[in-house]
């Protein structure tokens, strides 16, 4: 059974501009969310959900994007999938803009799918498990005998026995085993990139880690690229090549996920690490790392927007953006949006930043 | 070692079908005063309903079998009005979404006040003076303007501190914590784990934390308790059962942590099967089916509570002394 996959799934074919062109790159996306016009035509009140991100996911790479609730990182997945329209910002996938005539959206969506937090939700619960995975397939020109069979296939490799699970509706399947059904049918059209958002964060721990396994093993059978979202910074060092870390809808720091996990440069990456649960019982966290609440996304501070939290603030950070500055890497490119990484910036802080070793 | 304040012996509950599920199957806690307690578990383990029996907040159809007492009375046997008493002074609760255990329509220093006057008899202005005092003590920036907030007007760490000071208000003895930290953002949730930690310091309450979260867990415990299906599989100090767990339950939870995991691209060490479901419960353990060093004596009789060091049990019959072949013989 396994041959319908690889006889159409071939992927050398479709990747056309060679492993050196990133297969999603992604510049200047910017989506506000409502907002009042006032007397004199200005926009208040607007949720700056994504606030002009840029991100490249290399070809059979796996991107992790953390950040807390508000940071943006949800919406980033949609605009991405397409599920709801950028105000601005371009998508490009292996080489060709999303939506263009070269790469109609119908032609991008069998490339890219996505796995939502909400396993019972995200399924259809009319459709049976076989059903709802050979309906894409289907509904993209396949025979109906042909897509359950891909069905039965897909759901053995996601480890759910087909005699078993084929003719059983969402309710009857654990979160789990749901999860693994998600995951099965967004593989049903052999897409390159997958999205997960929060894919692993409603599941028990137990559970977490098998959905964990199976995720690896799949992007190493089928050749995917994984974003993978989540707020938990352990599951994403486990899951990742790169991080992205964001915050109220910026990126802040971007780079080999090794390094950003050990050695971070952007005092909120540093604050999120430290605010992680100490897993021993003799060496307890004795000061929360940062005080109060996210601030909201509906007309953030100025400047830099973590400068209302963060313990290095000086008014340089309250009068200008920093941008994600030049790579801090040896090799692999490191880039983080704090004035302190900038030695021309004239935070205090940026020359003894620069003298670490 | 002072008298326990929370003796629990036998828990059981149950919830009519069909089919009947049994959601505790015989737990035994007991909690002396100023100690943290977490109970650790998996969705569906019981950890919850173990605490709900504990403030005789689940619904009357649940079936409960044995004994239930907190601070020398018998929380079973309480009328309605000795139980109204109950809730509130000898223990209190906080829950994980804060927004959903205010109501909504009334400002969250009121909702405060009235717990202050409905049990203490005290005059309206001396509710609202110590909920002020109690909105200063959890660190509620601009306390005085933010009594007079509603709770949709507050952010999710906010809500978690005022419904924090809405549980001391009454100046209990016991504090029961349902997951209160698992909606929050990681900043956010250190905060709220170490405000915890100082106020039952200082305080000196007795405290039971429910949890999935080992980490959480290791930051604000004194002893853990690990639950699988319905029933307590081992207890011990923090320390004994990080560092030392017995049951292969505990074991596989700590392995299986992606933070275990230091080589990226490794596979995590993780625990087989699902959940059971807890209306078939097979007899034996129930943590047989999903164990890797399963035998025969496990499906054979619920394992008995067994030492692994100094006030730290475990329930798995690895634990016997007795050689491995008599045991398989059972």
């Amino acid at each position: 059974m396994s041959a319908i996959l690889e006889a159409s799934g071939a992927a050398p074919e479709r990747d056309r501009g060679g492993p050196a062109q990133p297969l999603l790159s992604v510049t200047g996306l910017v989506k506000h969310f409502g907002g009042r016009r006032d007397w004199s035509g200005k926009r208040r009140g607007m949720v700056r959900a994504v606030d002009g991100v840029d991100l490249e996911i290399f070809k059979g790479e796996t991107l992790g994007i953390v950040g807390e609730s508000g940071c943006g990182k949800s919406t980033t997945a949609r605009l991405v999938m397409q599920i709801i329209r950028p105000d601005r910002g371009e998508i490009l996938f292996d080489g060709e803009a999303v939506g263009s005539p070269a790469l109609g959206l119908q032609d991008y969506r069998r490339e890219t799918q996505m796995v939502f937090q909400d396993s019972y939700a995200s399924l259809n619960p009319r459709l049976t498990v076989e059903h709802t995975i050979a309906f894409g397939p289907w509904v993209h020109g396949e025979g109906r005998r042909a897509a359950v069979a891909r069905a039965h296939d897909l759901l053995a490799r996601v480890g759910l026995a087909p005699e078993r699970f084929a003719a059983r509706y969402p309710h009857e399947l654990s979160g789990g085993q749901r999860q693994r059904v998600n995951i099965a049918r967004a593989l049903a059209l052999q897409p390159r990139l997958l999205i997960l958002d929060e894919a692993v964060s409603a599941l028990d721990k137990s559970v977490e880690a098998q959905v964990l396994n199976l995720l690896l093993d799949l992007k190493a059978e089928f050749g995917l690229t994984y974003m993978f979202i989540s707020h938990d910074l352990n599951v994403v060092r486990f899951m990742s090549d790169r991080v992205m870390v964001m915050y109220l809808g910026k990126a802040v720091e971007v780079g080999p996920s090794d390094v950003i996990l050990k050695d971070p440069r952007h005092p909120y990456t540093t604050a999120l690490l430290a605010s992680m649960p100490s897993m021993d019982p003799d060496n307890r966290t004795e000061e929360a790392p940062l005080f109060g609440d996210p601030p909201n996304p509906i007309d953030p501070p100025p400047g830099c927007r973590f400068h209302t939290r963060c313990k290095f603030a000086a008014p340089v950070c309250s009068a200008r953006e920093p941008g994600l500055g030049a790579d801090l890497g040896d090799d692999l490119v490191h880039r983080v949006a704090c004035h302190m990484a900038d030695p021309s910036s004239g935070h205090p802080g940026a020359v003894a930043a620069m003298e670490r070793p | 070692m002072s008298e326990a304040i929370v003796d629990v012996r036998g828990l059981t509950v149950e919830f009519p079908g069909p089919p009947p599920v049994r959601a505790v199957g015989g737990v035994d806690l007991t909690l002396v005063p100023g100690e943290v307690l977490a109970l650790l578990g998996e969705s569906g383990s019981g950890k919850s309903v173990t605490l709900r029996a504990l403030m005789r907040l689940l619904p009357k159809r649940a079936a409960i079998g044995g004994t239930i007492r907190v601070d020398a009375r018998d929380v079973r046997q309480m009328g309605a009005a000795e139980l109204s008493a109950y809730r509130g002074s000898t223990i209190a609760m906080i829950f994980q979404e804060p927004g959903l255990a205010f109501d909504p329509v009334y400002s969250v220093g009121d909702q405060i006040a009235e717990a202050v006057v409905r049990h203490e008899g005290a005059a309206w202005a001396q509710g609202r003076r110590r909920a002020l005092e109690l909105f200063e003590r959890v660190r509620i920036p601009s306390a005085a303007r933010r009594l007079d907030s509603y709770p949709h007007e507050m952010s999710g760490g906010m809500r978690q501190r005022a419904m924090i000071a809405l549980a001391l208000s009454c100046r209990p003895k016991v504090l029961l914590a349902d997951e209160p930290t698992t909606a929050l953002d990681a900043t956010v949730q250190i905060q709220i784990l170490l405000l915890l930690r100082e106020l039952q310091r200082e305080l000196g309450l007795a405290v039971i934390f429910v949890t999935h979260d080992i980490g959480v867990a290791t930051e604000i415990a004194d002893r853990i308790a690990v639950m699988y299906a319905g029933r307590i599989v081992e207890t011990g100090s923090c320390r004994a059962v990080i560092r030392a767990c017995a049951h292969p339950y505990t074991q596989g939870l700590l392995a299986s942590r992606a933070g275990q995991a230091f080589e990226r691209g490794g596979r995590l060490q993780a625990i087989p099967g699902a959940p059971p479901d807890l209306s078939r419960l097979m007899p034996g353990c129930a943590f047989a089916p999903r164990c890797a060093k399963v035998r025969d004596a496990c499906r054979s009789g619920l394992p008995a509570e067994l030492p692994v060091g100094p006030g730290h049990v475990a329930r798995c019959v690895l634990l016997q002394k007795e050689p491995v072949a008599s045991l398989s013989s059972v």
